[in-house]
Formats: structure tokens, sequence, C-alpha cells
């Protein structure tokens, strides 16, 4: 996002005639003031110094830098909370040759839906949710992925993974129009933390309108004996698993005045929903998060956790972290990796993590770890 | 009136009998029939919506104008009145690219032409440019840039003493220096008389669409439902017109009538010229130098010839003199102390328009004063006139350089 400084054309505004916020000092500008660019005049009333600090004194823990109320499931029918830890697993068959098929059912569907307090944004969704739904599998099991459309303008599921073209959710090899279904079919592979997207055109809008979601291999322990451990503690319902604390968080925003920028920033859609809710954490159990950026319109997105350092898997294709102990990493967009940490050793408390793009996280990606536990 | 509608109850009914009862009837019928087809009619068109097949899918025109804007030790205040189509929602608001809590008076949506204050708690910067952007419920976005931050003058009584000290500087003071050459006025001839009369029709003729010219200006950030620019050219000629009828009660207005009249007209204006000098110190009061003030000074020295022009052969006192200062300077004053107060644009707008009006009734009657012969209206129109109405447009163009920067 550009500095929102440069006067932006207002496009909402100039489809409906209503730029009426022309000129805003035209009053002083008919014929005396110029900006002055250092501020030289007599301040014997005021110091600035006192304004910051009264304004500053009615300020609370993070201040009053955050979007004004809250967000509930009234319009979403989902709550952002929920969204972290909603793993949609779909159904399992087993063949005779023991092989493992799993189907999801996906729909696109239109849906409003309330992206800040009070802000709502006319998306494009997958199962009426936007980031779509979490699809979660083993690597090496079948996949079905039946996709219907039942939105207002062609759509598909590009599938970041490896499959044959007649799977890519391209025009031609799974590009539906509304009214029509798809099968999605190719192996879980390679392991990892991946996502999916419409690939209809333009790709922009499709994206931005809500068109993503993550899709995430787990690691089949079998296959990786030299780090078994690892890939235990991956796999969704091993007892390795289940000591985690596992988290999925993508990277989004929204550009609602059509101007090619961002107005709203946020991890699962929803602007400091979590700063407003903080992630409960227990400080004994390792925490892991599966990171996906989709922010439309700005080339990186970064993830930023304070207090602490993590490791990190980029595209979560390795066993063994491709990033050691860092604080910071960025993503570009459709990049994605995953990140393992603890609070073991700390006291409890807020423990914020954002981007480190000052400008998204006070534009709403920003939020807390609440950690509570052990002995204080 | 009453032949039209004889005429048109005369076409039904042939009698002369049934005329009077028939023509009483067709009026009724006349001036109800009409109301009662728009009745129905807007009935209809609510209840059948005929352009719903246009916008069966498109967002409602929201528009939003930010009235108000000052600054203090709370954080920012705005003002801002709602206009589109249909109730609009303030969401949230960003300053600098963050989003902050506000509060806002009365809350909730805000329904076509209602108004709200708003207070976002935000530590500004003084000196340093800050930027408001307005969400809606829509996610559509309304701007404005603070260029320089400043603590708003409301109320402080020491500023208020210094604004009205650059009032008097710019508004009292030079007419009460131009009227100070009514001694040199007195030992002119006619000629030289008419070149006066004519150097201050041109200098009403800069006035009035200077100050048209600003009544435009503001009328344009304001509400577009308030129809700005129709109200300036309907209310000035409205005070035009009034003004001339209170002023030709008893004839064509001369001498001490015309010169308060003149006083009035080139007051209003003053009243103008400190509106937009207060928005200045509001806005930044490092460009309001003594430079500009003494711009402003010699910029209004013609006011105070154009004043006593009409009262040289009348010998005025020195208490009316006074009076016709103060009518003419006194108003900048006021106008400076609502300039830096930030009046919503359609009020000073409509000052504005009304100074516009006097001015016009003025440059009527000096110009009917001074163009009319014993034979007609443009007689005396000459070369005299010619070079003293350029030459009062040309010095307040020049010192208008000062001014304008």
């Amino acid at each position: 996002m550009k500095r929102i400084f440069t006067k932006i054309t207002n496009r909402r505004n100039l489809l409906t005639g209503g730029a009426a916020l022309a000129g805003g000092t035209a009053l002083a500008s008919f014929g005396v003031v110029r900006r002055p660019r250092a501020a030289t005049f007599d301040s014997e009333s005021t110091d600035p110094s006192n304004y910051v600090q009264t304004a500053m004194q009615s300020m609370g823990n993070h201040g009053e830098m955050v979007t004004i109320g809250d967000v509930g499931t009234d319009i979403n029918g989902f709550d952002a909370s929920d969204l972290l830890t909603d793993w949609e697993t779909g159904q399992i068959e087993v063949g005779h040759d023991g092989r493992k098929t799993r189907t999801f059912q996906v729909e696109a569907e239109d849906r409003e839906i309330e992206i800040a307090p009070g802000v709502t944004f006319p998306a494009w969704t997958f199962n009426g949710r936007v980031p779509g739904p979490t699809l979660r599998a083993t690597e090496g099991e079948r996949l079905r992925i039946v996709f219907r459309n039942s939105g207002s303008h062609p759509h598909s599921m590009h599938f970041h993974g490896i499959h044959g073209a007649s799977m890519d959710g391209i025009n031609g090899s799974g590009l539906i129009d509304p009214g029509e279904e798809f099968i999605y079919e190719f192996d879980a592979k390679p392991f990892g933390c991946h996502l999916y997207h419409c690939h209809a055109f333009p790709l922009r809008a499709h994206m931005h309108k809500g068109m993503y979601g993550t899709f995430i291999v787990d690691p089949d322990p079998e296959k990786h004996s030299e780090n078994r451990g690892v890939a235990l503690s991956r796999k969704l319902g091993t007892p390795e698993n289940s000591t985690w604390q596992e988290f999925v968080m993508v990277m989004n925003a929204f550009d609602t005045n059509f101007d090619g920028e961002n107005e709203f920033y946020a991890v699962n859609t929803v602007a400091h929903h979590y700063m407003k809710h903080p992630i409960k954490i227990d400080r004994d159990r390792p925490v892991r998060i599966y990171l996906v950026n989709v922010t439309e319109f700005d080339p990186i997105n970064s993830f930023h956790l304070h207090a602490n350092f993590f490791n990190y898997f980029d595209h979560g294709t390795t066993l063994t972290p491709t990033l050691q102990t860092v604080d910071t990493i960025m993503q570009c967009q459709a990049q994605r990796g995953i990140l393992e940490f603890s609070f073991e050793n700390h006291e409890a408390g807020k423990y914020m993590f954002h981007a480190h793009q000052s400008e998204f996280a006070e534009l709403g990606w920003m939020a807390v770890f609440d950690v509570t536990g052990g002995a204080e | 009136m009453d032949g039209c509608f004889r005429r048109y109850g005369g076409r039904g009914m042939s009698t002369t009998n049934g005329k009077a009862i028939t023509s009483r009837l067709s009026i009724l019928t006349v001036a109800v029939l009409p109301i009662v087809l728009l009745v129905l009619s807007g009935v209809w068109i609510i209840s059948s919506d005929p352009l719903n097949v246009f916008n069966s899918n498109t967002p409602p025109i929201e528009e939003l104008v930010i009235e108000r804007l000052f600054l203090d030790e709370e954080g920012i205040h705005l003002k801002v009145r709602a206009e589109g189509s249909e109730p609009i929602t303030i969401a949230q608001i960003q300053i600098d690219a963050a989003y902050w809590k506000f509060t806002q008076s009365p809350s909730g949506s805000l329904s076509r032409l209602s108004s709200a204050n708003i207070l976002i708690p935000y530590p500004w910067v003084e000196g340093d440019a800050h930027n408001v952007v307005i969400v809606t419920n829509s996610g559509a976005t309304f701007e404005r840039e603070i260029e320089v931050a400043l603590p708003s003058q409301t109320g402080r009584v020491g500023n208020l003493r210094a604004q009205a000290t650059v009032g008097g500087f710019v508004g009292i003071l030079p007419v009460a220096i131009g009227m100070m050459f009514f001694p040199l006025l007195v030992r002119l001839r006619s000629k030289g008389m008419k070149f006066v009369l004519s150097l201050t029709l041109g200098m009403l003729a800069f006035l009035l669409i200077d100050v048209l010219e600003d009544a435009f200006e503001l009328a344009a950030e304001a509400a577009s439902a308030f129809q700005g620019p129709t109200m300036v050219i309907l209310i000035a000629t409205t005070a035009c017109l009034g003004l001339v009828a209170i002023g030709r009660r008893n004839g064509a207005p001369t001498g001490l009538a015309l010169a308060t009249f003149i006083a009035l007209g080139i007051g209003l204006h003053n009243f103008g010229e400190g509106l937009a000098i207060g928005a200045a110190i509001a806005a930044g009061a490092t460009s309001l130098g003594a430079f500009l003030i003494l711009g402003f000074t010699i910029h209004n020295v013609t006011e105070g010839i154009a004043i006593v022009a009409p009262v040289v052969r009348k010998r005025p006192s020195i208490a009316i003199l006074v009076a016709l200062v103060l009518l003419a300077g006194a108003p900048a004053i006021p106008g400076i102390w609502l300039g830096s107060y930030a009046i919503e644009p359609h009020w000073a707008a409509l000052a504005l328009a009304i100074g516009a009006g006097a001015i016009l009734q003025v440059l009527f009657e000096v110009g009917a004063l001074t163009l009319r012969g014993p034979k007609g209206f443009l007689e005396n129109l000459d070369w005299t006139f010619l070079s003293g109405f350029i030459f009062g447009i040309s010095f307040m163009l020049l010192t208008g350089i000062v001014v304008k920067i």
C-alpha cells in the first residue's frame, strides 16, 4: 500500500459521482495560506508535548489505535477465533489395496462478510468463509475435491501441489461456470503447508475477493524414518501431534473502495480480531503455525513475534527448519511456511505478533497470544 | 389569472349563468387536481420503484462532507454531514493509515443531511501533516488532509484579542486612512470628483468578483444538497434587490445614505476577508506575516475613499465618519474570529453571498449617480470615467498581488 497521503482516486465515489470531499482547506486557500514547511509559530499557549501527553494518558494497553467495535458471527456465520483450528479433513475411504482416498466438498458462493467491525465486504467464498476451509490430508493419500460453483462468476480451485495438467484449475482444466461441478483428483504431495485459490481471470479480482484457503499435507511418518518423530508431531491425530498447539493463519487484506490499495489487513480476515480476542496459549506446550500469505496488491507480507524466536520451515516441505532462531519472516504472495516455537521459559502474559510493516499492523494485522499456565 | 380560468371554464360551459359557478369550480379543480396527481404519482413511484431495474446490485450512493475540523488537547474533532441516497454508517476511522477508536455523537447511522460530531483521541503532532480517512460500513472511504496540525484557536481570550488587532489592521485602519483623503476630495472639481467616483466603481467591481469567487468556493465545499452556487446567486440577488428597495424608499440614495450603503457593502466584504484570514490563522499562522497584513491594509485603503466620495459636499461630522469607518472596517474582526473557529462552509457562503448583494447594490447606486446625466443613463460614460474605473480595478489588482499568495 502506497503511503495513503498521496491523493487517491476514490473509484467508488467517481462511479457514484460523490467525490464530495474536495478542497479540504479551500477556505484557508482563498488567498492567504500555503502550507509552511517549518512550524515556527509562536507557541506561548501551545506546548505540543502537552497535547500528546494528554492524548496518550487516555490510552489503554495498546492505545486507542485499533478498530472500534467487534465482529460477531451474525453476518459471517463464523468466528475468526474458530478458523485457527478448524481443520477440514473430509471423508476417508480405504480401497482394496489399503490406499486411502480422501474426499472434500467445496462450494463457491457469493457472500457478504464482515471484515472489520461494521464494515462489510461483498466476498466470493469457498464454503461461505474467507479464508476457505483448511483442507488437511496426509502425504500419499488420493484426494478428491468435489467442487461446485454456486457463485455468480466462473471459478476454479487451483492447488499449490503436484498434479496433472488436467487438474490444474485453469481454463480448460477445472475452471467451471456457475451451476457446474468438477472433481479434482490427485495425490497428496509434497507434504507441507500449501494453499489453493481460484485461478479464474482476472486473477487479482478473484484472489482479493476471498477465494483462497490453506491446504496442508501432513508428512507420512512411515516415509521419513530419519525424522520420524518430527513427522509424527506434524501428522494430525497422532499423540505426538496432540501435544502441539496448532493454528492456521492466512495473512489477507481487503480493498474496500476499489482503489487498488487495501483498507484492512488481518490474519484470517477480521482486522484486529486476535487483538480483541487473544489466542490462548498453554506455555508448556509447543506452538506450530501454518502461515500463508495471500495479500493482494502488496508484494510482501510479514510475521513478527514479540519476545521470542522461532524456527521456520519454508513451504513446510522439510522436516528440518529452513531458517533457525528468527523472530521475523517475510512471505511474497502465495508463499507459506510453518513456524514452530515455545513459550516454555517465558513468564505468563500477552505476547504480540504482527506484520512488521507498521502500516499493515496498524490497519488490522496485529494480534496477541495470551500465554498462561505453569507455576508463577 | 382569472381570465385564464374563465376562458378555460368557458370552453366547457356555454351559458353565461353557469359561468361564475363553473369558474369557481374549475379554479378548485385546477388547483387541486395537479396536487392530487402529484401525490398519486409519488405513491406510484415509491411503491413500484421503476428505477429498480437499473440498479439491482449497485451499492448505495454514499456522500459525506466534513464541514468542520479542528484539533485540541482531546484529539481531532470533526463535524460531518451525510448526503447520499441512503443513510451512511461510519464504521471505522484511519489517521495516517492506522485505525483509531473514536466517539460519534449522535451515534448510529446518519440519514441524509443529518450531521454528527466525531472525536478521535489521536496524539497529533503540532506542525505535522495528518490524514483522516473515514470508512463507511460498505467500505467506501472519505479522506481529508490536515495540512498543518495546529491547536484550535477557539475560546482563547488572548487569541481573540490578537485576532481583533489583526482585524483592526486589515479592516478599520485602511478605511480610516482612506477617509483622510477627505480634505483633498473636498477641493476636487466636478471632473476630479467624477474620477474618484469612477475609481470607487472600479474598486467595487473588483470586490464583487472577489467576494463572489470566495462565496462560490465555499459553496462548493458545502453539502451539495444545499445547492450552494445557486443559493449564492439567489441570496446575492435578493440581498441586492432588498437593499435597493430599502435605499430607494425616498428616492435614489445620495449623500450620507449612499455612503452608509457603500460602507455596509464594504463591511460585508471585509467580513469575508476576515473569514479567510481567520481560516489562515487556524491553518498555519506563520504564513500570515506582518507583510501580508500590511498588504491587506494597502489593498483596502481605497475603501475609505469610496465611502466618503458621496458625502464630500455634505461635510459630515467626525462622529459620522467614525461610524462609517466602523461599519466598513469592524466586520473584519468577527470575520477572523469565525474563520479561525472553522465555521461551516455553508454559513460562510451565506454571509459572503449577502456581502456580494450589498456590493452589487452600491455598484448600482454609485453607477447610477456617476453615469446618469440629464438626458440618459450612460450619458456620462467618458474617458474620465473609464480612466477612473480602470484605475480602481488596477489598484485593487496590483495591491492584490501582495495578498493573494
